[in-house]
C-alpha cells in the first residue's frame, strides 16, 4: 500500500484517464435529452457597418426548423454592460449576439436557426440573405497601429506598465552595446480541439441544466442569471469535462447565450454547437507589434531596457495583456522604461491564451537579449545568467523563490550547452545547418480564492467536491492526490466531483492557479476533517489522543494516529460511530496571504533550449531538440505535470513556426479558418521533449508549495526558436511566425 | 431538386454493424456517419467532432477495420459495413492495450482527441507501416492534439508495439 | 449543405444513366473532397449517385508490364500495393506525401484526380471567385495568395491544383480511362486537368456524364531513379506549397529520359515534355538541373505573397533530381530531406 509520502510527488496516471481513451466522458454537446432542438448560428461576412436587411424567410421554410432568431425577433434580454459582464470581462461592452444590427467584426453572429435536427439547422443556416451597409475594415496591427493609444482604463492595475527607473534613454545613449528593434507578431487562434457547445436540459419545473464548455462554470451560471434574470437556483452550470480551452473558455460565449435564450423561449431543451470556422472568430491572440531598445556594457550587464507594446484589441473592448513589464524584472537593470498601447481593430475582442501577455513579451525580450549578446560578442547564456536577479525590481517585493539558476545549469548540462559553437552557422552537420537556442520564461504564480469540501468516509473513501475545472490540466488526479496525501489514504479510495456551478466556489480555471488555489483548499478541508475528528476523538473515553495537537496527528490505515507513534490511535470508523456520525466533513477555503503580498511575490519560471536543424538550401526547419527546464515549487504529480510542460512548448513551436490567422485587409476577414490552413503542429512536427523540474522549495507561493504549470511552458519558446534559428542561419527573424519562405529567404548566401 | 422535394423523399434504409451490434436505420442522406453516431438515436459521443472536414483525425473510427474520419462520410454510403468506434474496443473496467497504454503513458490532456488517436493508432498497430519512431509519428499526423501530447502518444504505440514484438516471439518460441 | 436526392448505383451504366438524367448530378466515391466541400455549401448538387459499389475496386498487372489501378482503389491500397511499390515507387512516394492515413484510406483513386483547389476564397462562399461562381471575380488575386499559382494562372483565376498522387501520375505519364455516353476514351494525363484561362469553372477535360474507371500506367517506371519532394508550412497533413515529382533515367552519368511535375504551383500539375526532351543526352549533374529549373520557371509569376515560391519551385527542382539521380528518394515519414 502506498503510504502518503508517495501519493504526493508520484506520477500517477490520471484517475479520469480510463473515462477519457474509452470515450465515455461527456463533453458539453454530448448530454441528450428527448424531444431536444438544434441550434445552428449564422455569421456576418462584412467586418463592420449594418445589416441593411436581412432575409430569413427560407431558413424558415426549411423542414424541421422551428424558429430562427435575428437582432429583430430576439427576446428581451438585460440591456446593461453590468449585466452581461462576466467574471473576466474587460473595460467596454460586452458583446451581445443578436442586440441590433451593427457589425463590429467579420464571423460576428448576426442569427440562429432552431431545429429538430442538426442536420436541419446547419442546412438551413446557409439559406439566409444579408445584405449589409458595410464600413472600411480595419485589420492590419502595423496600420492600424499609427492610432494606437494608453487604454483609459486598466484591465487590472497589475497590467499597468510599472513606473520608469534610472533614465532608460541616457543610459542607452552611453552604453557601448545595443540593439533597437521592432517584432511583429500575427493573431492566433486558439483552437482547442473541441468546439464550442451548450447542451440545456429544460426539467419539467423549469429549471435548467446546462452543459457548457467553459473554464468556469460559475461564470457560465452568474451570466447566465444576469442576462436571463433567472434565480440562481434555477439554473445549475456543468463542464465534467472540457476538451482544451487554453484561455479561450475563460469568457462564456455567445452558444451558451443562444443555447439558453432558445430552451427559454421554446420551453425545449437545445443544443448549439460551432462549427470549426466559428472556432475563429471567437477570440484570439491579439496582433502584437513591439520595439525593444536594450543596452549593456562590455561585460554584458543591462544597462537599458525600453518595452513599447502595441497589441490589437476590438472595437467594443479594451482587451489588454501584460506584454512588457516581464520586462523590468527578468534581468537586473536600473534604467528601465515600459509602456504598452492598444489599437482598436474590427476583429472580435482578443482574449487570453497561454500565458498572455507573457507569451508575447517574452518573444520580444528575450530576441533581443539574444540579438545583445551577440552584439556584446557573450554567449546568450552566460549575458542571462550575468543579469540574474534576486528580487522584483519592479515593485520591490521579495521572491518567495526563485531556482532559475538551476534551470540554465541543469537545462544547459542536460541540452549539452558547452558544446554550442558561438558563430552564426558553424555547426553545420551534413545538410543541415544546426542552430541552439535559449530564452528565459517567467509567469505569475498566484493564488485566487477557492473553496473545496471533503467528506471522509469510515471506510476511508473520500469525496472532494469543489466548481473547479479540469480543461486537461490534471486537475481531477491532483485533487485526489492531494485528499488522499492529507487523510492517509490511497487515490484510488478518493472520488472526485468538479465541474458543476453548484459546488463549493472556485474562480475560473486560468492563469495557472488552479493547482495552487483548490489544491491547498482541499488540503485546508482535510486539516478540518483530521481537526473535527480529534476533538470528537478526545471526548471519548480513555482516548489515547487526549492531548495531542491536530499537527501531531496523522491518519493510517483508516485510524486517526499519533505521527511519532502510530500504536497510538483510534479507527475512525469508531470516531464516528461513537458520535453517530457516517462521516466527516472539512470545509477548506483559500485566500491570497494580504499581509504576505506586501513583501512578497511569486513567479515560476523556466529556461527553455532549442534546437533546430535548418536544410541549408531549402529552409524546411525541424525542431529536433527542446529541453525545457521549469522551477515551479513542489510538483504534485511529475506525470501530468510533465504533460502541461510539454502542451506549453508544443503550443509555442507553432507560435514560432506555424500559426497565423491570414486576414485579406481588404475585407477584414480570417481567409485560413480552417484546420488545414491554419497551421496547429501535427505529430510529425514535434520530436522527443525533455521536461526537468528542477527543486524548489517554496513555503510561500501557496499553502500547498505549488505554484502552477499550465502557462509557463510555452514562455520563451517562440524566441527560443528564433534564436536557434538566427545561430544556424545567421539571419534574426523578427516577424512571427517565422515561415519555411522567411527561412529560406534568410538562408547563407542567398 | 427543390428542398421540399428533398425532403419528401423516402429515407434510404441503412444496415450497419457498430461494435458487433446490427442496426437498421432509415436515415436521410445528407447525415454523415459522424453525426449519426453522436446524435440522439445511437448517443455513441466517444467519436468527437472536431472539425467537420477531415482537417483534424477527432472524428477517427474504423470501417471494416480501416481507419478514416466518419465525418467526410454519409452514412446512407456506408450499408452493409462493420463500424467500430471508441466504445467497441474497451470499456473502462476493461480496456484495449492501446487504452491502457495511453493511460500508463498520459497521451492525453483534455481527452477530446483521443478517441480518434486511440481508434488511429489500433489501426496504426494493424497496417504494420509504421515501425521506427519517425513513421509512428508520420502515420499518427493524421490526428491533431492541440494539448500537445504527441510524444507521449508515440511512447505509448511504442510501448504497445513492443510488447506485441515479446509477445509474437514468445509465441514462435513455442 | 443543400438537400439532395440519393442513388446507390450498381452498375457502371446505373450511374452513367443516373449521370445523364440530371445535369447536376455529383458522382460519390470517398467523399472526402466532395462532402467536405458541400458542407461549406461550395458544392450544391442536387443528385449524389453513389458509385462505391462499381466493381472498379481491382489494381491489375498487365502482361506488358503496365499497370491499370480501378478509379475506386483507395489511395492506401495504391501507395501498399507490392506490385505499384516494385513498379512504380514514385506514385507510392507521392500518395504517402499527401493528407493523412484516413483520408489515404477513404480517398480513391478517379476521386483524387477530380479533387479542388484549396483556394481560401474557392473554399469561402462569402467571397468572389469565379472558378466556384463564374463572373464573380478572383478574391485571390490582390488579397491572401500565399498557397497560390506562380504558373499558368490567368487573370480570372491563379489557384493550384492540391494533389500530390497527380504530381506523380503527371509525371509517370499515366493515362486516365473514362467511359461516357460516347463510349471509352483513354486522356493523357496531360491532357486530363486544365490551365484556368477563360473558365476556371472548368478543372478537367472530362464531360458531363463521364466517369474516370482507371488510372493505367505503362512504359518506363523510373524505379531507380526517381523522388517526390514536398515543401510545406508543416512536416505533415499539409498542402503542398511547393512539390517536385521527378524520374530520370541515367546511363553513365548521362541523362537518357526524364521527366519532371510540379504540384502547388499552377492549376494543374505542372510539366513541360518540351523542356524535358531539351535536357535529355546532357550530363546528371547539378548545372543541368538549375538550368532545367529555370527553362521550366521562366514563365513564372508570384502574386505577392506566393513570390517566394519561384526560388522555392528552382531549389525543390534540382533536389529532387539530385535525390533521383543518386537513386535516394525522398521517404516521406523522414523529414529531414536527404
Amino acid at each position: 500500500m502506498l503510504n502518503e509520502k508517495n501519493v504526493f510527488g508520484s506520477p500517477l496516471p490520471r484517475i479520469d484517464g480510463p473515462l477519457k481513451v474509452t470515450g465515455t466522458a461527456p463533453y458539453a454537446a454530448e448530454y441528450h435529452d428527448p424531444g431536444m432542438l438544434f441550434g445552428h448560428a449564422f455569421y456576418a461576412t462584412v467586418a463592420s457597418g449594418r445589416i441593411a436587411s436581412i432575409d430569413t424567410s427560407k431558413a424558415e421554410a426549411y423542414p424541421g426548423v422551428v424558429k430562427v432568431y435575428t437582432h429583430k425577433n430576439r427576446p428581451a434580454l438585460a440591456s446593461s454592460d453590468d449585466a452581461w459582464k462576466d467574471e473576466v470581462a474587460l473595460p467596454g461592452h460586452p458583446f451581445r449576439p443578436l442586440e441590433n444590427d451593427r457589425i463590429l467584426y467579420d464571423g460576428q453572429p448576426i442569427a440562429l436557426v432552431i431545429a429538430e435536427t442538426f442536420e436541419a439547422a446547419r442546412d438551413a443556416a446557409d439559406l439566409i440573405r444579408v445584405d449589409y451597409a458595410a464600413d472600411a475594415p480595419h485589420t492590419d496591427i502595423e496600420v492600424e497601429q499609427a492610432k494606437s493609444y494608453v487604454p483609459p482604463e486598466p484591465r487590472k492595475e497589475d497590467f499597468l506598465p510599472t513606473d520608469p527607473r534610472g533614465d532608460a534613454e541616457a543610459a542607452y545613449d552611453a552604453a557601448p552595446f545595443k540593439i533597437d528593434a521592432e517584432y511583429v507578431q500575427e493573431g492566433e487562434h486558439h483552437n482547442p480541439m473541441e468546439l464550442f457547445g451548450t447542451s440545456v436540459i429544460r426539467s419539467e419545473d423549469g429549471t435548467l441544466t446546462v452543459y457548457d464548455k467553459t473554464q468556469g462554470s460559475q461564470n457560465s451560471h452568474d451570466l447566465v442569471c444576469g442576462v436571463f434574470g433567472l434565480k440562481p437556483e434555477q439554473v445549475r452550470v456543468v463542464n465534467a469535462y472540457v476538451g482544451g480551452a487554453f484561455g479561450s473558455g475563460l469568457r462564456p460565449k455567445h452558444q451558451l447565450i443562444f443555447a439558453v435564450m432558445a430552451s427559454l423561449d421554446l420551453k425545449r431543451s437545445v443544443r448549439v454547437e460551432m462549427s470549426r470556422r466559428e472556432m475563429f472568430y471567437l477570440t484570439w491572440r491579439p496582433a502584437t507589434v513591439q520595439r525593444m531598445q536594450v543596452a549593456a556594457d562590455a561585460d554584458g550587464r543591462l544597462m537599458s531596457v525600453r518595452h513599447h507594446a502595441v497589441q490589437a484589441t476590438s472595437l467594443y473592448e479594451d482587451y489588454q495583456e501584460n506584454v512588457v513589464n516581464w520586462s523590468g524584472l527578468t534581468y537586473k537593470c536600473d534604467n528601465v522604461r515600459l509602456s504598452y498601447e492598444l489599437a482598436k481593430t474590427t476583429m472580435s475582442t482578443p482574449g487570453d491564451m497561454r500565458a498572455p501577455g507573457a507569451a508575447t513579451g517574452f518573444l520580444a525580450l528575450e530576441s533581443a537579449i539574444d540579438e545583445l549578446a551577440y552584439e556584446v560578442g557573450m554567449d546568450p547564456l552566460e549575458l542571462r545568467g550575468k543579469n540574474f536577479v534576486t528580487y522584483d525590481q519592479n515593485d520591490d517585493l521579495q521572491l518567495t523563490s526563485k531556482a532559475l539558476d538551476l534551470c540554465y545549469r541543469e537545462g544547459a548540462e542536460r541540452f549539452g550547452w558547452d558544446k554550442r559553437s558561438h558563430e552564426p552557422g558553424s555547426m553545420r552537420d551534413g545538410q543541415d545547418l544546426v542552430g541552439w537556442g535559449v530564452a528565459t520564461g517567467v509567469w505569475e504564480a498566484t493564488l485566487s480564492p477557492a473553496e473545496a469540501k471533503v467528506r471522509l468516509f469510515p471506510d476511508g473513501k473520500i469525496t472532494v467536491s469543489a466548481a473547479a475545472s479540469d480543461i486537461g490540466t490534471g486537475t481531477y488526479t491532483i485533487l485526489a492526490q492531494i485528499a488522499a496525501q492529507n487523510l492517509g489514504q490511497t487515490i484510488d479510495r478518493v472520488s472526485v466531483l468538479i465541474g458543476d456551478s453548484s459546488l463549493p466556489k472556485t474562480a475560473v480555471e486560468g492563469g495557472s492557479w488552479t493547482a495552487a488555489s483548490s489544491g491547498s483548499a482541499v488540503q485546508a478541508g482535510c486539516l478540518e476533517i483530521k481537526k473535527t475528528l480529534l476533538s470528537l476523538a478526545q471526548k471519548m473515553d480513555n482516548s489515547p489522543l487526549k492531548g495531542a495537537a491536530v499537527e501531531d496527528l496523522a491518519i493510517r490505515d483508516n485510524r486517526l494516529v499519533l505521527d511519532r507513534n502510530d500504536q497510538l490511535g483510534l479507527a475512525i470508523a469508531d470516531i464516528l460511530g461513537s458520535n453517530e456520525m457516517s462521516s466527516v466533513e472539512g470545509h477548506g477555503k483559500v485566500e491570497p496571504d494580504q499581509e504576505q503580498a506586501k513583501k512578497y511575490i511569486s513567479y515560476t519560471h523556466s529556461a527553455v533550449f532549442v534546437e533546430v536543424r535548418i536544410d541549408a538550401e531549402l529552409g524546411v526547419p525541424r525542431v529536433t531538440r527542446v529541453v525545457s527546464a521549469i522551477a515551479a515549487g513542489k510538483i504534485i504529480n511529475p506525470k501530468t505535470a510533465r504533460s502541461q510542460i510539454l502542451g506549453g512548448v508544443v503550443m509555442g513551436l507553432g507560435m514560432a513556426l506555424h500559426e497565423e490567422g491570414m486576414i485579406d485587409h481588404r475585407t477584414g476577414r480570417i481567409m485560413n479558418h480552417n484546420l488545414a490552413e491554419y497551421h496547429v503542429p501535427a505529430h510529425a512536427d514535434i520530436h522527443d521533449i525533455d521536461v526537468i523540474f528542477v527543486e524548489e522549495e517554496d513555503d510561500k507561493a501557496s499553502p500547498i508549495g505549488v505554484k502552477g504549470l499550465g502557462e509557463i511552458g510555452i514562455v520563451g519558446v517562440g524566441a527560443a526558436v528564433a534564436n536557434a534559428i538566427f545561430h544556424a542561419t545567421g539571419t534574426r527573424h523578427r516577424h512571427f511566425p517565422i515561415t519555411i519562405d522567411k527561412i529560406m529567404e534568410g538562408l547563407p548566401g542567398q | 431538386m427543390d428542398i421540399a422535394t428533398a425532403h419528401a423523399q423516402p429515407k434510404t434504409r441503412v444496415a450497419l454493424t457498430i461494435n458487433g451490434h446490427r442496426h437498421d436505420l432509415e436515415i436521410h442522406p445528407w447525415v454523415t456517419l459522424l453525426d449519426l453516431l453522436r446524435g440522439p438515436s445511437l448517443q455513441l459521443s466517444g467519436t468527437k467532432k472536431g472539425c467537420d472536414h477531415g482537417q483534424c483525425g477527432a472524428c477517427t473510427v474504423l470501417i471494416d477495420g480501416e481507419r478514416i474520419n466518419s465525418c467526410l462520410k454519409l452514412a446512407v454510403t456506408l450499408d452493409g459495413t462493420n463500424v467500430t468506434t471508441i466504445e467497441g474496443l474497451g470499456t473502462p473496467d476493461d480496456m484495449h492495450p492501446v487504452q491502457k497504454a495511453f493511460v500508463e503513458h498520459d497521451a492525453y490532456q483534455c481527452g477530446y482527441c483521443t478517441p480518434g488517436q486511440v481508434c488511429s493508432a489500433v489501426a496504426l498497430l494493424r497496417e504494420g507501416h509504421g515501425r521506427s519512431r519517425e513513421e509512428i509519428r508520420e502515420m499518427m499526423s493524421g490526428n491533431l492534439c492541440r494539448c500537445g501530447a504527441y510524444t507521449n502518444i508515440a511512447d505509448a504505440i511504442q510501448d504497445v508495439m513492443d510488447q506485441e514484438v515479446k509477445v509474437g516471439m514468445r509465441e514462435a518460441a513455442e | 449543405m443543400r438537400p439532395f436526392s440519393y442513388t446507390r448505383a450498381e452498375t457502371l451504366g446505373d450511374a452513367m444513366a443516373a449521370l445523364a438524367a440530371n445535369p447536376t448530378a455529383r458522382l460519390l466515391a470517398g467523399g472526402t473532397n466532395l462532402i467536405d466541400l458541400m458542407k461549406y455549401d461550395v458544392e450544391r448538387p442536387a443528385a449524389i449517385v453513389d458509385i462505391n459499389r462499381l466493381p472498379l475496386k481491382e489494381i491489375e498487372e498487365l502482361p506488358d508490364g503496365s499497370i491499370r489501378i480501378g478509379a475506386l482503389v483507395s489511395n492506401a491500397t495504391v501507395a501498399h500495393h507490392p506490385a505499384v511499390t516494385e513498379r512504380y515507387p514514385l506514385l507510392c512516394s507521392a500518395i504517402l506525401a499527401g493528407a493523412s492515413p484516413q483520408l489515404r484510406n477513404a480517398a480513391t483513386t478517379g476521386g483524387n484526380l477530380l479533387q479542388r483547389t484549396r483556394c481560401y476564397y474557392f473554399y469561402d462562399p462569402s467571397t468572389p471567385c469565379n472558378k466556384r461562381e463564374p463572373g464573380s471575380g478572383c478574391g485571390a488575386i490582390g488579397g491572401v495568395n500565399r498557397i497560390h499559382a506562380i504558373l499558368g494562372a490567368s487573370e480570372h483565376c491563379i489557384a493550384t491544383h492540391p494533389s500530390d498522387m497527380c504530381v506523380a501520375l503527371a509525371a509517370l505519364a499515366a493515362i486516365v480511362e473514362v467511359e461516357g455516353p460516347d463510349g471509352r476514351r483513354d486522356i493523357p494525363f496531360s491532357d486530363f486537368h486544365r490551365l484556368p484561362d477563360d473558365h476556371p469553372e472548368r478543372d478537367n477535360t472530362m464531360r458531363h456524364g463521364e466517369i474516370i474507371t482507371a488510372v493505367r500506367l505503362e512504359g518506363n517506371h523510373f524505379a531507380g531513379h526517381h523522388s517526390y519532394l514536398k515543401l510545406r508550412d508543416r512536416l505533415s497533413y499539409a498542402f503542398a506549397l511547393v512539390s517536385v515529382a521527378a524520374a530520370l533515367d541515367v546511363k553513365n552519368g548521362m541523362i537518357v529520359d526524364m521527366r519532371i511535375a510540379l504540384g502547388g504551383v499552377a492549376h494543374k500539375p505542372w510539366r513541360d515534355s518540351l523542356a524535358e526532351a531539351e535536357f535529355a543526352g546532357q550530363p546528371a549533374t547539378e548545372e543541368t538541373f538549375a538550368a532545367l529549373a529555370d527553362r521550366l520557371l521562366a514563365g513564372a509569376e508570384g502574386q505577392g505573397d506566393n513570390d517566394f515560391k519561384i526560388p522555392m519551385a528552382r531549389k525543390a527542382i534540382v533536389r529532387a533530381l539530385k535525390q533521383a539521380a543518386a537513386g535516394t528518394p525522398q521517404v516521406q515519414s523522414d523529414k529531414q530531406i536527404r
